[in-house]
C-alpha cells in the first residue's frame, strides 16, 4: 500500500468563526460542508502522528461516522478506523471528538460547528490513525471473571438456573456494557494509572457478583478490592458520563467499594471472620474453565 | 495482589461524604442566619449551649465536625491525585493530621463546655 500521505485537500480557507458552510437545500434534507480535522499515524512511515484536514459535503443529519465513511470512499481510502454496525450497539468506533470520547455512529454532526477534531481513543496505544489497540482492557476484562459461576454446578438433566425478573433487574443496568471502552478514555485514574482495572471491567464484575445464579464474588474480589482495583476509582464519574448505554459504572464502583469494605471489616474487626480466600473451595475455584 | 487496606481511610470519608450532604448545608444556612440576627426558633443560644453540654449532644457535634474533615481531607487527596500531584503519602500525611488535629481541637473545645 502506498503510504504517501493523501493531498486530496487543499489547505482550507476557513470562513469566518471557523463555522462550516451550510447549504440549504428547498424541500429535502439540508446539506453541509463539514471539515474534520483527523489525527493520522502510519507506524511503518510516521515517526509522530499529525493532524489531516478534510472538508466533505455531508446530510445534515449524518453522524460523524457517516462523514468518515465518506472521506474514505470518496477523498481519501488510506484513512483507518474501526466501526461495524452504525447503530450503538457494537461498542466498535469509539473516538475522540472534539477532546470527547464518544461512539462516531451516535456522534451527530448538527451538534458540532466548525472544524471537528476526531483522534483516536485516548490512553490506548494508537496502532494506526484512528485505531487503537484494546489488548490492555481484554486482558483486565478476562481477570475479573465476567461469566457466571455457578454457585451450585448440576447436571443439565436437572433442568435450567430460573431467575425472576427482580432479580434480573437488580443487575441487568450494569449488563448492557458494549465493551466500547469509552470510560477508560474518560477516566483520569487510568490515563494516569494504567494498572487500574477500569471502570468496564470492574462493572462487569459487580454484574456477575449481583446475579442470583452466580457464586463467584469471592474469588472475583481478588482482583477487585485490590489497590488496583475499586479503591484506585476516586469517583470522579467521566465514564457515567460518556457511557453510551447508560451502564453508570460510578455507581457499580461505589456499590463496590461498599461491599469490599464490610469484607475488611469482617475479615479484620470481627473475631473469627473468614476472610473472602478463606471462603473460596478448591472445587469453586478450579472447575470453571 | 494483596487486597487494599483502604476501607480504613474509605469508610469513615463515606460516612463523612454523607453527613455533608445532609448536614453541613443546613448548618451554614442556620449559622448565616444566626450572624444576621435571625436566630430560628428552638435554637437559642441558651438551648444550642445545653445541647452541647449534653454528652449526646458533644458526641453528635464531634461525630459530624471530625467526619466531614476526614471526608474533606480525603477527598482533597484524591482531587491533588486527579491533578496529577505524584506525592500522594505526603499529601495523605499532611491532609489526614490536619483533620485528625481539627477533630481533636474540637474535642477539646467540646469537653470544656
Amino acid at each position: 500500500m502506498s503510504n504517501s500521505p493523501p493531498r486530496s485537500q487543499p489547505p482550507l480557507a476557513a470562513p469566518p468563526g471557523g463555522a462550516a458552510a451550510s447549504l440549504g437545500r428547498p424541500g429535502g434534507s439540508s446539506e453541509r460542508l463539514v471539515q474534520l480535522e483527523v489525527l493520522r499515524y502510519n507506524p511503518d512511515t510516521d515517526t509522530e502522528a499529525r493532524f489531516q484536514r478534510y472538508e466533505v459535503v455531508c446530510q445534515e443529519e449524518w453522524v460523524v461516522l457517516d462523514a468518515l465513511n465518506k472521506i474514505k470512499a470518496d477523498i481519501d481510502p488510506t484513512l483507518n478506523y474501526r466501526w461495524s454496525c452504525h447503530m450503538a450497539v457494537c461498542g466498535s468506533c469509539g473516538m475522540m471528538i472534539n477532546g470527547e470520547p464518544k461512539l462516531s455512529c451516535h456522534a451527530f454532526l448538527r451538534e458540532y460547528e466548525g472544524v471537528i477534531r476526531v483522534e483516536p481513543l485516548a490512553h490506548f496505544p494508537v496502532e494506526r490513525d484512528l485505531v487503537t489497540a484494546p489488548d490492555d482492557f481484554m486482558e483486565k476484562l478476562k481477570r475479573v471473571k465476567p461469566y457466571v459461576i455457578p454457585k451450585e454446578k448440576k447436571p443439565i438433566s436437572e433442568g435450567e438456573y430460573k431467575q425472576t425478573p427482580a432479580q434480573l433487574m437488580k443487575f441487568r443496568q450494569y449488563s448492557m456494557c458494549i465493551n466500547c471502552m469509552l470510560c477508560y478514555a474518560a477516566c483520569p485514574q487510568y490515563g494516569l494509572t494504567p494498572t487500574f482495572i477500569g471502570p468496564a471491567a470492574l462493572t462487569l464484575a459487580h454484574r456477575y457478583n449481583l446475579d442470583s445464579r452466580d457464586g463467584g464474588r469471592k474469588e472475583r474480589q481478588e482482583i477487585v478490592a485490590t489497590h488496583e482495583g475499586v479503591w484506585e476509582c476516586t469517583f470522579v464519574g467521566a465514564c457515567s458520563e460518556v457511557c453510551p448505554a447508560h451502564v453508570d459504572p460510578a455507581s457499580a464502583l461505589q456499590q463496590m467499594k461498599i461491599t469490599s469494605s464490610i469484607d475488611w471489616i469482617v475479615e479484620h474487626l470481627i473475631p473469627g471472620g473468614k476472610s473472602a480466600r478463606d471462603t473460596v473451595s478448591r472445587e469453586d475455584a478450579g472447575d470453571i474453565s | 495482589m494483596a487486597k487494599s487496606h483502604k476501607p480504613v481511610v474509605w469508610f469513615p470519608f463515606a460516612a463523612g461524604g454523607t453527613v455533608i450532604a445532609f448536614f453541613i448545608p443546613v448548618i451554614v444556612l442556620l449559622t448565616f442566619l444566626a450572624a444576621l440576627g435571625h436566630v430560628p426558633p428552638g435554637l437559642s443560644y441558651e438551648r444550642m449551649h445545653a445541647f452541647a453540654g449534653s454528652g449526646l449532644g458533644k458526641l453528635i457535634i464531634f461525630g459530624v465536625v471530625a467526619l466531614s474533615l476526614w471526608s474533606s481531607a480525603h477527598r482533597l487527596r484524591c482531587t491533588c491525585f486527579d491533578f496529577g500531584l505524584r506525592a500522594d503519602t505526603l499529601a495523605a500525611t499532611v491532609l489526614y493530621i490536619a483533620a485528625i488535629a481539627g477533630s481533636l481541637l474540637s474535642a477539646v473545645y467540646l469537653l470544656q463546655i
